[in-house]
């Protein structure tokens, strides 16, 4: 395996129950891109970063990062899950949450001590959270949760990182953060996967683009991929579902690309 | 006999120290399970350990502590298999499982327990204590069984700590991170189990899950901080602990059991209504507090606008203020809650009545009232103004949560909003300078600023 390629999935299906939810995946990342992996509701985009981190079993397939299989890669991923995952009424602040992103590093039994608080304090800068660093982290909106998620996948200091849905119901503030933070990341090599809803700022937001429909649509450079064909194939026998939505984004993504 | 007499017992010493331990066991590891939403694990895990323990008694014949603790703690594992397995593996949610399972396994315990009583030498077996539990039988060597395993309890929790809490907070982001997390939840799971089978004997099958859940649920009252809850439930499990014992000894005929429940139900009925941060009074008064200024705004900006409105159509003249029923009318508020509100608001020097000889008491600002009344005015008018074109201001960042807006702004964009709130008509119009002498005169010249 290329101890190049950030992210290699090969043939992965993911089964809940009987049904599978995702057939044989086969995939290569390219190193340094922001990737958006977009697809309609039910599509297994969660389902996806899920079974490459290991998160949920796979029916089958591997995955290797940097050329090696997951476990023993495990501290070159971070990953931002969905806000809604966790309960935040959970009695611990905003700091803390970010330091959770250290015990991957820390280990068995050690506790986090003053070099892993600054390491932490300076990830909540870079998400513009320093001033809530003793916020009780239910005092805190939508948006700065999903910062303060962003904080703790920062402080794993990975090379590869997975977000699901960093973008959903966030504010203006936020949406702004998370993109300064994604173009830094992106200078610094890093890689970036993204599940995505909203197709109007996919070709905005990213090079790459992975399109998925309980199989692998199409993955490309976004002007190759973000075709009208290919989101018609993608979301395809779901137009009256989607309805007007598909048109719109039709419209603007074959106005881009035509450009 | 007096406290100190009793303290001097060593019966008493053994009984204090036993529960003091329950407590404390009990407490730490009550609040991973309540914040994990297991609060009712604790009390099926309880019940399952009946027939753990008359299976003990009916297999061995003896009555030994050690044998017992194993009978139940193997049953209770029985019991948290199947309750795992039920909810995983049909379309019965956990909640029924444990339903289920807990009534199932108390049943069963009964059955063996009658059927022991009945049998030759059953009735002195004891077993019947084990029902609502009986700290007075304590004696030494259960005592040293509980040390040993509170202390492992404590122990492995300080150790595990950080990793307890990761399981706790968001487990499947620990697992990616590499630890074991079904290990970690079925470790954290004994541990509870262990909990439980140490306070059978002192406060019963029945009640033990109490000691679980109240201390943990009390803490959070208190603190937002997991370290300090953990901490604060211990504190709290060991002081009902010791209070629960020192009345059942200072006083006759009362059971060490439920009065640690009771006593630990106190603690939580106190944060319930006392704390600072969550309790009911303070946030009823918080409740009362916000109608209180809400009323007091509304009535403030009802008056300024009936008065801008009248200075626009005449700027010339200036009416005295209005009367009560004026302002009800505008604020669509009862008259006598207006009433009170201007009574309030005279008070803190914001209005003040003028008497009419045609139209009896009217209302009108003071200096600081109307000073006050306009910056509400603008606030609710930015507001309006930034509502209704966020898409032209979203690039600022701006929290909307935020009552006040106005301090939000850069000078420029302040002034760039001014312009627009006048574009519209909607600058505030009254202001400080219709002032003279301190008050609003009838009939003076008032320049629209």
């Amino acid at each position: 395996m290329n101890a190049e390629i950030p992210l290699s999935v090969r043939d992965l299906t993911v089964a809940y129950q009987k049904k599978p939810v995702l057939r044989g995946i086969h995939l290569d990342v390219p190193k340094g891109k922001l990737i958006g992996i977009i697809g309609p509701n039910g599509a297994g985009k969660s389902t996806f970063i899920k079974a490459v981190q290991n998160l949920i079993p796979a029916a089958s397939g591997q995955v290797y990062i940097y050329g090696k299989p997951y476990k023993e890669q495990r501290r070159l991923v971070g990953y931002v899950p969905q806000r809604e995952s966790v309960d935040w009424d959970f009695p611990t602040d905003a700091l803390d949450v970010v330091l959770m992103g250290t015990y991957g590093r820390l280990g068995w039994f050690r506790r986090p001590g003053k070099a892993e608080r600054e390491w932490a304090l300076e990830c909540l800068r870079k998400v513009g959270m320093a001033d809530y660093a003793d916020r009780q982290i239910s005092q805190l909106s939508g948006g700065q949760q999903q910062r303060v998620f962003l904080a703790r996948a920062l402080a794993q200091a990975a090379d590869l990182y997975f977000m699901d849905e960093p973008f959903a119901g966030v504010d203006a503030a936020t949406e702004k953060a998370i993109i300064l933070l994604l173009a830094e990341l992106k200078e610094q090599g890093k890689t970036v996967l993204v599940v995505h809803h909203d197709l109007q700022t996919v070709t905005e937001y990213f090079d790459w683009v992975v399109m998925l429909n309980r199989r692998l649509i199409a993955a490309g450079p976004t002007a190759d991929v973000f075709t009208p064909e290919l989101l018609q194939k993608t979301y395809g026998g779901r137009l009256q579902y989607v309805g007007d939505r598909l048109a719109v984004t039709t419209d603007a993504g074959g106005g881009k690309v035509a450009l | 006999m007096s406290w100190w007499q009793l303290l001097q017992d060593p019966n008493t010493q053994w009984v204090l120290a036993g529960c003091i331990l329950l407590g404390i066991s009990s407490g730490v590891l009550g609040s991973f399970a309540f914040l994990r939403g297991r609060s009712l694990m604790g009390d099926a895990l309880a019940h399952a350990a009946l027939p753990g323990v008359c299976l003990a008694y009916l297999l061995s014949g003896s009555k030994s502590i050690g044998l017992f603790l194993l009978g139940a703690a193997a049953a209770g594992l029985l019991a948290s298999y199947a309750i795992s397995m039920i909810s995983k593996h049909s379309r019965i949610k956990e909640d029924s499982a444990l339903a289920i399972v807990l009534s199932v396994f108390f049943g069963l315990g009964i059955v063996l327990l009658t059927y022991i009583q009945h049998s030759d030498q059953g009735n002195q077996s004891g077993l019947d204590k084990f029902l609502f539990g009986q700290a007075a039988s304590l004696v030494g060597s259960d005592v040293t069984a509980m040390i040993v395993v509170s202390a492992v309890l404590l122990l492995i929790t300080t150790l595990l700590y950080k990793e307890f809490k990761l399981l706790v907070f968001d487990g499947s982001f620990g697992r990616g991170l590499g630890y074991p997390m079904g290990f970690l939840d079925g470790l954290l799971m004994l541990m509870l189990l262990l909990a439980v089978v140490i306070g059978l004997q002192a406060v019963g099958v029945v009640l033990v899950a109490a000691m679980l859940i109240a201390p943990a649920v009390t803490a959070r009252y208190w603190t937002n901080k997991l370290g300090v809850m953990v901490v604060l439930s211990g504190c709290f499990g060991a002081l009902s602990g010791s209070l629960g014992t020192l009345f059942s000894t200072t006083m006759e005929n009362l059971p060490t059991g439920p009065l640690i429940v009771l006593a630990a139900t106190c603690f939580f009925l106190f944060s319930l209504v006392f704390s600072p941060k969550r309790g009911i009074l303070v946030r009823l008064l918080q409740f009362l507090k916000l109608r209180q200024k809400v009323l007091h705004d509304d009535v403030l900006l009802a008056l300024y606008e009936r008065m801008e409105a009248d200075i626009e159509q005449n700027p010339s003249t200036l009416r005295n203020g209005c009367s009560v029923e004026v302002l009800a009318e505008k604020a669509g508020k009862r008259a006598g809650s207006v009433q009170q509100a201007l009574t309030s608001l005279s008070r803190q020097g914001l209005v003040e009545p003028v008497e009419h000889p045609a139209a009896g008491t009217l209302w009108t600002f003071t200096a600081a009232g109307l000073k006050k009344a306009y910056e509400l005015a603008l606030n609710q008018r930015l507001w309006d103004l930034y509502l209704m074109n966020e898409q032209q201001y979203q690039s600022f960042s701006i929290d909307i949560h935020q009552e006040n807006l106005a301090e939000q702004l850069s000078p420029t964009l302040l002034e760039e909003m001014m312009r627009q709130l006048e574009s519209y008509n909607l600058t505030p119009k009254l202001t400080v300078s219709h002032m003279a002498g301190g008050s609003l005169l009838a009939g003076r010249q008032g320049g629209v600023s």
